[in-house]
C-alpha cells in the first residue's frame, strides 16, 4: 500500500465516520462540529488530487464562512436536543435499505468497470489555479457575474427575513 | 495512485449518507446541513472527474458550487430563525403549514 493510499483511506474513513455521526448525534451542534470534520477531511482529498485552490476554498468558505453561519444561528437560536417523533412504520422499516439501494445505484451508475479513467496522480493538471482564473474570467465569466448577484440578492433576502416587524 | 472510482465510491457513500440525514432527522437545522453534506459530495465526485480525464472545468463548477451553497445557507438560516420566532420550535412536525 503505498502512502498516498494510506492518506486516502484514512481521509475517507474519516469524513464517513464524521457523515454517520452527523445523522446518529442528537444535538445539533454536535452534527454541526461532525459536519466540519466532513468538510476538513474533503479538504484533505481535495490537495491529495492535487486540487489546491479548491481546498484552500473548501477550508475558507465552508469550514470558516458557512459552518460559523450555522453555529452561530445554533446557538441564537438555542437549540436543544431533537424531539423524537414517531416515524410511520413505512419509514420504520423500508427507510434503511431504500437509503442503502440510493448508495449503491449511485455508486454503480459513476463506477463503470470498463471506464477509461486513468487514475488519479498528482498533477493531471498542471498549474491548475491559473487555468481555473483563466476559464472563471474568459469562458465562464457571464455565469461568474450572476453569481455575485445571486450573492446580492441572498443578502438582501437574508435581511428581510431576519428583520424584526415593525410596529 | 488512487483510482478515481474510490473518490466516486466515497461520493456515492457520503452523498447516500446525507440523503438518510434528511430524511430521519426532525430538527431543520440538521436537515439544512445534511443538504450541504450532500453538495459537498457532489463537489468531490466534480473534482475527482476533473483530474480523471485532465480538465480544469470540474473545479470551477465546484466554484459555482460552493457560491450557492453560501447563498442558499445565508436565506436558509435567515428562514430558520422566522420559523423558531413564530413556532417556538425547530421540529419539522410543526412546520406544516406554508403560512408563518
Amino acid at each position: 500500500m503505498t502512502p498516498v493510499l494510506l492518506i486516502f483511506f484514512v481521509l475517507a474513513g474519516l469524513a464517513v465516520l464524521g457523515a454517520v455521526s452527523l445523522v446518529l448525534q442528537k444535538h445539533p451542534i454536535h452534527s454541526a462540529l461532525s459536519l466540519i470534520v466532513v468538510m476538513v477531511c474533503l479538504a484533505g482529498l481535495y490537495l491529495l488530487m492535487g486540487a489546491e485552490f479548491v481546498a484552500a476554498v473548501q477550508i475558507i468558505v465552508y469550514g470558516g464562512a458557512i459552518m460559523v453561519l450555522f453555529i452561530f444561528v445554533i446557538m441564537l437560536l438555542n437549540a436543544g436536543e431533537e424531539e423524537r417523533t414517531d416515524f410511520s412504520k413505512i419509514a420504520k422499516f423500508a427507510g434503511l435499505p431504500l437509503a442503502l439501494a440510493l448508495t449503491a445505484a449511485i455508486a454503480a451508475a459513476v463506477v463503470k468497470p470498463d471506464q477509461s479513467l486513468h487514475p488519479v496522480t498528482e498533477p493531471v493538471i498542471a498549474k491548475a489555479t491559473e487555468q481555473i482564473s483563466t476559464m472563471l474570467f474568459k469562458e465562464f465569466v457571464y455565469p461568474f457575474e450572476l453569481t455575485s448577484f445571486l450573492i446580492l440578492v441572498a443578502i438582501i433576502g437574508a435581511l428581510v427575513l431576519a428583520q424584526r416587524e415593525k410596529k | 495512485m488512487v483510482p478515481t472510482q474510490y473518490y466516486l465510491i466515497l461520493s456515492a457513500i457520503l452523498f447516500g449518507l446525507g440523503a438518510v440525514a434528511f430524511v430521519f432527522k426532525r430538527n431543520i437545522i440538521t436537515i439544512f446541513m445534511s443538504i450541504e453534506l450532500m453538495l459537498n459530495a457532489v463537489n468531490l465526485a466534480f473534482v475527482a472527474f476533473s483530474q480523471a480525464f485532465g480538465k480544469v472545468h470540474g473545479q470551477v463548477f465546484v466554484l459555482f458550487v460552493i457560491v450557492v451553497a453560501a447563498a442558499e445557507a445565508a436565506v436558509g438560516l435567515g428562514i430558520i430563525i422566522l420559523i423558531q420566532r413564530n413556532r417556538q420550535s425547530l421540529n419539522v412536525e410543526k412546520v406544516n403549514l406554508l403560512k408563518l
